[in-house]
């Protein structure tokens, strides 16, 4: 097992090297810089010192330099957690993202721990209630999921919210929190605020784990062996969750490694229409304006963590089943 | 000689009968039963395809959506950039039939236009004394049919003297149901040209990882692998934020193109190397190779046609995920850009929650964009199921 453990996390670092690399020069890809865009506005008030300016915010950011350089300055950073400046308000990029990120981890595992919940609970019941009320109602729901998509959902809801009841969903706190300590009261405000956008998030993959676990179990509840226990007259829960569960719960955790990308795509675009503060929107305005460093380290966050979710899965998938951890992992 | 009569003479006589042998006489088929027995591959996967109710009524429906996007030009009532300054925020106008209780076929009410001196907005009231009627087939706003063909034929005009604004107008007082039909064009070819090259892809990378095997099916593993481990959405938005602002909008077009299928034929190469993977190891394909046949030729004719069916198959079901991919970016700004309409550019208009609120019509596209997203999941479906019209 150990043995598994290292050899899984030493396969995560040359992942995230290329990921890093391929980043900083995708960003950096575009002709012009991010002092290009402040330049042009200084021009345009018709400041003098416009060019000379623009010589000390290149001198500043290091942007005479050729791109591996700037890269490698700002990767051998990221081990001292220094990610070079942001290019924006000539601030240290880990002094703005700091909550930001703690944030984006709470939420996305609040969702993910939300689909788990929701999809288990609801796909268990689907498959032992085939063709009921209950099961058709799931099926229903799932489709909604699958075909609504996650932003427009998030918008659908902020205008109802704004219409109907007059309160605004979007924000991840009360006001008066917003750059206070942490504190209870805060810590209370954030989960409140959460529901929303995890529920919102979380529909689509609750939708595709729903279909998945009703279909595995489905397939489990026809087997021979259940046939036997019902005719022991084992109790029809313990007979449940004693076998055919077991066998259908594994593709469901596998799930979770392919369940993560998804979440952190909808996150990003749905905490956007949410304006929630999160890393969402500020990747967005970094892009726009070309902020290498403080898209880049986003980039590099976000896939830093679903690399790391996909481990755990992998690692829970290696505990749950025997097959996996003493046999050939990687092919299938 | 001597030994022949013999042999004849030692045959014990039997009865040979003189009619012509029938093979199907224990079990006569049905006129049905043989039919489907002489039927081809594709036939069956039709066959199996149209028992699929939902399936074919989301075919149909999006055959008649990309059919209207051959004629927008006819369809729309106006063009796609008609600015009317005396209609900015118009709400949508209800199509009557009855004006007091008298049939007159479909008209409108005319708009009449009061300023709220409080808040400075426009307010639009029908007028229910002034019934205008629609107009059909007749000549309305010039347009340029495909950019080739002058034409100022509609389906639908306004009436004399009047407007139609079926679905209400922009901030720029323009007709949103016109540009609906507009923006369906690019919504809806973006799927298909990107799924077209995310196949031809997935075809060449998945076919090569899976016929040669070895150190090049290593390489486009660990590719498949990175590009699955990352989420999409960020590195789209870093990609898309790629292109030069000072490309033409139809190089945008293509470029956003090119960036959805590079992210989207990990999948779909998987699948390909799986099944070449089991399927070189056949006779025949062996066969095929020890006739001297060249590794293109084997994976293209004695390969692919085992599986394309399926491929197909999932490869329609990747298509909503492209349109909503291109929607999702252009929602963000980061997209297509005007002059170039597509859905999503048009629910940009819709970020601003305030200006919704009020304005509620802007999130009209929000509905074409649902209903093709789920008549591609039914017929994806349906496609999936007769793909494999043998089991």
């Amino acid at each position: 097992m150990l043995q598994f453990v290292v050899r899984r996390v030493l396969l995560m670092v040359p992942t995230l090297f290329v990921i890093s690399a391929l980043v900083y020069f995708i960003i950096d890809l575009p002709p012009g810089d991010c002092v290009t865009a402040q330049v042009d506005e200084l021009l345009a008030r018709g400041d003098p010192d416009a060019m000379r300016r623009a010589d000390e915010l290149r001198q500043l950011y290091n942007l005479n330099d050729p791109l591996w350089l700037r890269y490698l300055d700002w990767v051998s950073g990221i081990f001292r957690w220094d990610f070079g400046l942001s290019c924006q308000d000539t601030v240290p990029v880990s002094s703005l993202i700091g909550e930001r990120l703690a944030l984006t981890i709470v939420m996305e595992a609040a969702t993910i721990v939300f689909i788990w919940t929701v999809s288990f609970v609801i796909g268990v019941y689907a498959a032992t209630h085939q063709y009921k009320l209950g099961d058709y109602v799931a099926s229903f729901i799932g489709f909604v999921g699958l075909a609504v998509p996650n932003f427009l959902l998030a918008l659908v809801l902020l205008y109802i919210g704004k219409v109907y009841f007059g309160l605004s969903i979007g924000g991840l706190m009360d006001p008066e929190y917003i750059d206070q300590p942490m504190s209870w009261g805060k810590a209370r405000s954030i989960l409140e605020h959460l529901v929303i956008p995890v529920i919102v998030i979380g529909m689509s993959g609750t939708a595709g784990m729903i279909r998945r676990l009703r279909a595995n179990l489905l397939d489990e509840l026809q087997k021979q062996y259940v046939v036997t226990g019902r005719a022991k007259g084992l109790p029809p829960l313990r007979l449940l969750i004693k076998y055919p569960l077991r066998h259908a719960i594994n593709p469901f955790v596998a799930d979770i490694g392919g369940l993560l990308p998804d979440v952190i795509s909808g996150s990003v675009i749905v905490s956007v229409v949410l304006s929630l503060p999160t890393t969402g929107p500020m990747l967005l305005g970094a892009l726009k304006t070309q902020d290498v460093n403080l898209a880049a380290t986003f980039l590099l966050f976000v896939a830093t963590l679903t690399v790391i979710g996909m481990l755990i899965s992998d690692l829970a998938l290696a505990a749950l089943d025997p097959r996996i951890r003493f046999g050939a992992t990687s092919e299938k | 000689m001597t030994d022949q009569t013999r042999n004849d003479r030692d045959r014990s006589p039997h009865f040979v009968n003189k009619e012509p042998w029938d093979p199907y006489v224990a079990e006569r088929l049905t006129a049905d039963q043989e039919r489907y027995y002489m039927a081809g591959q594709w036939k069956l996967m039709w066959w199996r395809f149209r028992r699929h109710r939902p399936a074919v009524v989301s075919a149909i429906f999006l055959a008649l959506i990309y059919l209207s996007t051959v004629i927008s030009e006819f369809i729309a009532p106006y063009d796609l950039h008609t600015r009317h300054s005396a209609y900015i925020f118009a709400p949508p106008q209800q199509v009557h039939f009855f004006h007091e209780g008298e049939f007159i076929g479909p008209f409108v009410y005319a708009l009449k236009t009061t300023r709220d001196m409080q808040t400075l907005q426009r307010i639009y009231t029908p007028d229910t004394t002034k019934p205008q009627k629609l107009r059909f087939f007749c000549l309305g706003d010039p347009y340029e049919f495909w950019y080739l063909v002058d034409g100022r034929f509609h389906f639908v005009c306004p009436p004399e003297g009047g407007q139609f604004f079926w679905l209400g107008t922009d901030r720029l007082g323009r007709d949103m149901f016109s540009r609906i039909v507009y923006a369906a064009r690019i919504s809806l070819t973006i799927g298909i040209f990107g799924i077209a090259l995310s196949f031809a892809l997935a075809l060449v990378l998945g076919g090569l990882a899976g016929y040669y095997g070895g150190w090049v099916d290593n390489v486009v593993q660990r590719i498949t692998e990175i590009i699955k481990s990352f989420p999409h959405l960020p590195l789209w938005l870093a990609l898309s934020a790629a292109l030069p602002v000072t490309w033409s909008p139809l190089l945008v077009y293509f470029g956003i193109t090119i960036i959805l299928a590079l992210l989207d034929w990990p999948g779909l190469g998987r699948a390909v190397r799986s099944k070449l993977l089991s399927l070189r190891e056949e006779d025949y394909a062996s066969a095929a190779q020890m006739m001297g046949a060249k590794p293109g030729r084997i994976i293209a004719r004695h390969l692919l046609p085992g599986f394309m069916s399926h491929l197909i198959a999932s490869a329609t079901l990747s298509i909503p995920s492209m349109i909503l991919a291109e929607t999702a970016l252009s929602f963000l700004g980061l997209g297509l850009r005007a002059p170039i309409t597509s859905w999503g550019v048009l629910l940009n208009e819709a970020t601003d929650i305030n200006v919704v609120a009020v304005n509620w019509w802007l999130m009209f596209p929000v509905v074409p964009v649902i209903l093709v997203i789920l008549a591609y999941q039914f017929m994806g479906d349906g496609m999936r199921d007769a793909a494999d019209p043998y089991g």
